[in-house]
């Protein structure tokens, strides 16, 4: 048959020459490359202490957004939870009441917004599907516990917060059209 | 007899001081080989991290699995850390010490047969792998065992063949007289280069090392004869296999590097000298334990059949050949086919070296 590549090697069994097989040559020569490698720098990133940059594609742990006013983006339309091919957010959807406006951007908000991060795969199928800018994937990582219940993100953990906003604006292929400015 | 339990308490703790901070020596090497930093934690430079695994070795439960062998499954690991600890008993660490007057050996007993008795606690040393292979109940273990025990009695007879061929160039068992007679940098290693490399390789089959570790690969044994094994039991098997590893690489420096004799030591005299030497014999062996783990970290294990192959076929036949070898050209050189004999048979040794030692060292290289 014709090679498809040109990397094809002819595997060979063939017997060893006296000088490979007392192996001593090709230990002696084993030894020197790791030896070259004891002196060369190492490429570790201590990690709590300093965070690898990410690529601004990196699809982390969600977001709920808040609009410029502080009220919450998200109307509980259920997209998010339609497009999770991991069925891993739930949410309950109730009517905003007077005096809320300046909470909620919309008549209908989430009262419940929930993430198993356990379910997560962080395929960002959500982003996407959001009609209102309200979820995005950030570049923060989700930290382990011990307990499963603790990996169930409710809205405490997920809406930012009005004073510390969480920067999305770097982030990269969130399906978004590109916004008009 | 104070100066001998002070010496023997010193050695004891001074032995597991130093398998405690191999285990650390063993990560970082490891770590530096591969580009990485290592366990740099606990302390700084990670200099707290055997304590740390020693703590945690302590806390963890002491299990005996129910189908074990209870009895035999306690004294595997005990006869393990007895005979790995028993060794470093007959090694002269150093010249002698003067202190308040009285000259101080360094070196627990001076055994006549010191090598002899070495290799005879190595021996036993299977049983402690054996017995707690066995012990567990478990395949995976009965297989490591019977590696372990298969691996070290096929190397300990090249080792022996080797140790065998220096002990007759020196003519004697005793280790510090085997010590003593490489005077300065007339060391064993250069007249016989193969036998050191012989016993080198069997030393690290002794030892479990990689890349003769098939007694405990992780990889297909699951961690072999203490694979049933936890807790301090298992700390022990861990910690007799690098109190092994430091008294083979203190013997090898030993036998084949001169001890604590090295070239221009008749600059110095009494205690400076011991203390220079002790040193010196300390810096052979921590080199010898890096070579160790410089190795491990470089080659991949042995197949089982390559093990047996490069044990029976090619270090065996090797070792006997350079054994005769040398017994031939000791012969030649002390006059046995010139015609005239010598008038006995013990003092041929001493005869050699004072009289021709360049001419031997020549003869026995063109041979090889």
């Amino acid at each position: 048959m014709e090679s498809l590549s040109n990397r094809k090697k002819v595997v060979s069994d063939k017997k060893m020459t006296f000088w490979e097989s007392i192996y001593l040559p090709a230990v002696l020569g084993g030894m020197w490359i790791t030896f070259k490698h004891l002196f060369r720098k190492h490429n570790v990133t201590k990690y709590p202490e300093e965070t690898r940059e990410f690529a601004p594609v990196y699809r982390g742990q969600h977001v709920l957004k808040r609009d410029e006013e502080g009220r919450e983006n998200c109307t509980a339309c259920g997209l998010c939870a339609v497009a999770c091919p991991a069925e891993a957010i739930t949410m309950v959807a109730d009517e905003r009441k007077k005096g809320e406006e300046h909470l909620y951007r919309e008549e209908k908000y989430a009262s419940m917004y929930e993430i198993n991060m356990l379910r997560c795969i962080f395929c960002g199928l959500c982003e996407e599907a959001c009609p209102k800018e309200a979820i995005f994937l950030t570049d923060r990582i989700v930290p382990t516990y011990f307990e499963r219940d603790n990996f169930i993100y409710g809205k405490d953990k997920l809406v930012e917060k009005v004073d510390e906003r969480i920067d999305i604006s770097k982030r990269q292929l969130t399906g978004k059209r590109p916004q008009k400015s | 007899m104070l100066e001998k339990i002070i010496l023997i308490v010193a050695l004891f703790s001074v032995t597991l001081l130093i398998a405690t901070y191999l285990t650390l020596a063993e990560r970082k090497v490891a770590a530096w080989l591969q580009d990485r930093i290592g366990p740099d934690r606990a302390g700084p430079w990670g200099l707290l991290q055997p304590l740390a695994d020693a703590g945690k070795m302590f806390f963890k439960e002491d299990f005996i699995p129910t189908n074990a062998d209870k009895w035999l499954f306690i004294i595997g690991p005990g006869i393990a850390m007895f005979t790995a600890l028993l060794t470093g008993s007959v090694i002269p660490w150093g010249p002698d010490l003067e202190v308040f007057g009285t000259t101080v050996e360094l070196q627990v007993a001076n055994v006549d047969v010191g090598i002899l008795f070495i290799m005879g606690i190595v021996s036993i040393g299977v049983y402690g792998i054996m017995i707690g292979g066995w012990a567990s109940n478990n395949k995976f273990s009965l297989f490591g065992a019977i590696r372990a025990s298969s691996q070290m009695i096929s190397y300990e007879l090249a080792m022996g063949i080797s140790i065998i061929t220096i002990v007759m160039m020196s003519g004697s068992l005793n280790l510090r007289d085997i010590v003593e007679d490489q005077h300065g940098f007339n060391w064993y290693v250069w007249k016989q280069p193969l036998c050191f490399i012989v016993f080198f390789v069997c030393a690290m089959a002794e030892c479990n090392r990689a890349p003769f570790d098939l007694p405990e690969c992780e990889s297909e044994l699951i961690g072999g004869y203490h694979t049933e094994y936890g807790s301090m039991k298992l700390g022990f098997y861990l910690f007799a296999e690098y109190i092994n590893m430091f008294i083979s690489c203190a013997v090898i420096s030993a036998v084949f590097f001169g001890g604590y004799n090295f070239p221009g030591m008749d600059n110095f005299s009494g205690n400076t000298l011991a203390v220079l030497g002790t040193l010196v014999f300390f810096g052979k062996t921590f080199f010898f334990i890096f070579v160790f783990m410089w190795i491990r970290w470089t080659l991949p294990r042995f197949r089982y059949d390559q093990l047996m192959h490069l044990g029976w076929k090619k270090l065996i036949p090797i070792a006997l050949v350079n054994m005769l070898v040398t017994g031939v050209v000791i012969a030649a050189l002390s006059g046995w086919f010139s015609g005239e004999k010598p008038k006995t048979a013990e003092p041929m040794q001493t005869k050699v070296k004072t009289e021709q030692p360049d001419k031997r060292l020549s003869m026995n290289t063109n041979t090889h």
